[in-house]
């Protein structure tokens, strides 16, 4: 109730500026009543006004801009001005409030235009004043002071005759500070003799005091995992969720808040897709919501091998996430908005969802990627990666601070690059862009040990790693290490998604520097578009 | 939000998947509600900590007894909303009772007044988020963006008329946070547990 009784406060502090307006709008009714011939079109036009007659402002239009001042209220070109120049300096914090969460909530009553006023002692800030107006002084069906004759005018100060409907169903906005000036003292003008709406307009300014900007914006992104996980602490499921597919599941949440928070603009703001190939940096000019649109569509990859729906309606020319993206880019004739954001997340959950009833087992299916293939198991985790990876480039474009995914499930995602990099090594030397294998003068025998580089991560979710280097067939091998890297989890992930270019990944470097180099160009050849 | 334009549909096959034991479900029920949930908790408890925990609270009673929401009674959401309301408002009584010192009446009172204030302070932020998206939409314009009515109307393509109506349906629907004798009963939520 305190806070009520403050609004009414900071209404009666306002008093100045009604009083203004209020001058104002006398002269603009008076001059009607003046005009003898338009006697009954005053409460016409101020029927009009509001809209009450559904006439909207057609009917305004020719009286705002009557060069005969017959209506020099002054409502009129303010109340077709969008952009708000009210001369009552309504909008004293200007009107570019940034996204409609004003910090301090409770600034909004101490608005100079507040309603009361001069009024205030008559107006529902009285205190119990409905309960003495009550029933006796409820003149409900009252016909407008207007039509009662033409005397009463003189004798109110602020006139403007409006009838009963239209008063009541001005009280909303003027609970909320929203009307004109005149219309604010005729509506307290009102309350004065009005038991029904004095009472109302009590409740509905208490009401105002209960709207705040949503709080809800800050959820611990780290909160969902806790939560999960102590549910299912408590009851275990029957249907749960594949250890690898959690990374998926945890990171497209996390990336989901991100989205939820950030307005319908943020959504166009550039961002540059950045990935490696062969010997340095690619990159692609896209938006926030192209960015989504390039996940769901490679998502949609993991959906198609799972029989799920393709999001893609127009088929890719080569089923590689490069060609699918640029598809769907292509496919959208307008630019891509927000509305991509359900579809990406509908296909998510359904992606987590098939993966569960499937079972653990089915994580040796087998992904298509187009030039490659992965099994489920790994395709759920490079996912995740890649989910987290653009989140992280979304964030910089939005500036919003987004951290590293949880430490069990970098080790997931950086477990995965580890292995990966035999193969991509080999590519690489097949292509000339790496050195040719050594102390090999022949095919190393599959699960035989082989020339190693160990890789050491650093960090929550690192762990070391023993990367053949002549073959993806031989086994890593402590006895046969060459060179040893130590690198930051974060960082040798940034450098997995070509964020980082290899020769600026700050390692710390040991042994062959030729196999040392080879890896880390190899790991960032493991990025793509 | 996305929750109320839900058809009931959702409800009873979340419901479904919950008593089925299917994690993914539990998942997706708080992607949709956790910040509903964690938002009220906020509002009553004004405490991170606190709002984490009830959270977590809400998610395990919903988790362990799905059966224990009956979509006849209404939609989930205003079911969580009620849980999450009932249990941050046994919460701050408990906090604050506990240190309250024996017969402190005045103490006890200010409790009540807290508790009562808090309760309704959630309530509202409930209707403002379940109402409908016009209602809503007129609220934020003439409130948190300070246009007047006809402003307002401007900006949604709507009459004058029709803005009047909005904002004080708006405001009438947000005024019924304060009708309720009892700060444990949240009626605007619809049927607790």
């Amino acid at each position: 109730m305190t806070g009520d009784a403050d609004r009414f406060e900071a209404h009666g502090e306002h008093g100045e500026g009604a009083g203004h307006d209020g001058t104002a709008g006398r002269r603009g009714y008076g001059a009607h009543e003046d005009d003898e011939e338009h006697g009954s079109r005053g409460v016409e036009s101020a029927g009009e006004e509001d809209g009450t007659e559904g006439k909207g402002p057609e009917g305004k239009d020719p009286e705002g801009k009557d060069p005969e001042g017959k209506d020099p209220e002054g409502k009129d070109p303010e109340g077709k001005d969008p952009e708000g120049k009210d001369p009552e300096g309504k909008d004293v914090d200007g009107p570019g409030r940034p996204h409609g969460r004003p910090s301090d909530p409770h600034s909004r009553p101490h608005d100079p235009n507040g309603p009361g006023g001069p009024r205030e002692p008559g107006g529902p800030g009285g205190g119990g004043g409905h309960g003495e107006a009550g029933p006796p002084r409820i003149p409900l069906p009252r016909a407008p002071v207007e039509d009662t004759g033409l005397p009463l005018p003189d004798a109110v100060p602020a006139p403007p005759g409006l009838p009963h409907p239209v008063l009541k169903s001005l009280l909303g906005a003027w609970a909320l500070a929203a009307c004109a000036p005149e219309e604010t003292a005729a509506v307290e003008d009102h309350l004065g003799v009005c038991g029904t709406c004095a009472e109302e307009a009590l409740r509905l300014r208490a009401a105002v005091g209960l709207l705040h900007p949503t709080e809800s914006l800050d959820v611990d992104p780290g909160l969902r995992t806790r939560v999960l996980e102590s549910c299912l602490g408590r009851r275990p499921p029957r249907i749960p969720v594949p250890g690898w597919a959690t990374p998926y599941d945890a990171e497209v949440a996390r990336l989901d808040a991100l989205l939820q928070d950030i307005g319908d603009a943020d959504w166009h703001t550039p961002v540059r897709l950045r990935w490696f190939r062969g010997e340095g940096t690619t990159s692609r000019r896209t938006t926030v919501a192209g960015i989504i649109a390039h996940l769901l569509s490679v998502d949609g990859l993991v959906a198609v091998a799972l029989g799920l729906d393709d999001p893609l309606e127009t088929p890719a020319e080569a089923p590689t996430p490069q060609a699918r993206t640029e598809a769907y880019w292509r496919a959208s004739r307008f630019p891509l908005t927000r509305a991509v954001r359900g579809p990406w997340r509908e296909q998510s959950h359904g992606l987590v969802r098939t993966v569960s009833f499937a079972g653990d087992g089915s994580g040796g299916l087998t992904v298509p990627y187009g030039g490659f293939e992965l099994p489920l198991r790994d395709a759920m985790v490079d996912r995740a990666f890649e989910c987290w990876i653009h989140a992280e480039d979304i964030a910089e474009a939005v500036d919003y601070p987004y951290g590293p995914p949880a430490p069990r499930h970098l080790h997931r995602m950086i477990d995965l690059a580890a292995r990966m990099l035999p193969a991509v090594l080999s590519e690489r030397r097949r292509a000339g862009l790496a050195g040719p294998p050594r102390q090999v003068r022949h095919l190393v025998t599959a699960g035989a040990p082989g020339r190693s580089l160990r890789l050491e991560i650093e960090g929550l979710g690192g762990g070391e790693w023993l990367i053949p280097l002549d073959s993806p067939a031989a086994v890593g091998s402590a006895a046969h290490e060459v060179a040893h890297v130590a690198l930051d989890g974060v960082e040798f992930c940034r450098l997995a998604a070509g964020h980082v270019p290899p020769q600026e990944a700050a390692a710390g470097q040991d042994g062959d520097r030729e196999a040392i180099r080879d890896v880390l160009y190899a790991a960032a050849s493991l990025s793509r578009m | 939000m996305a929750a109320k334009d839900a058809p009931p549909r959702w409800d009873r096959k979340m419901q479904q998947r919950l008593a089925r034991g299917e994690a993914a479900a539990l998942g997706e029920l708080y992607d949709r509600f956790a910040s509903l949930v964690h938002g009220l908790a906020h509002r009553v408890l004004g405490d991170e900590r606190a709002a984490d925990s009830i959270t977590r609270e809400v998610f395990a009673h919903v988790w362990e007894d799905p059966e224990s929401y009956d979509p006849r009674q209404g939609p989930l959401r205003s079911w969580m909303a009620a849980l999450t309301h009932r249990l941050a408002v046994r919460r701050l009584r408990a906090t604050g009772a506990a240190t309250l010192a024996d017969g402190d009446e005045g103490g006890a009172q200010e409790l009540e007044r807290r508790v009562r204030s808090a309760s309704v302070a959630a309530r509202a932020d409930y209707i403002v988020t379940s109402m409908p998206v016009p209602l809503r939409a007129a609220l934020e314009r003439a409130y948190f963006r300070r246009r007047d009515y006809r402003q307002t109307a401007a900006d949604l393509g709507i009459t004058e008329e029709e803005a009047r109506r909005r904002l004080r349906l708006g405001l009438q629907l947000l005024a019924t946070a304060h009708d309720t004798g009892s700060s444990g009963g949240p009626p605007g939520h619809g049927g607790a547990v």
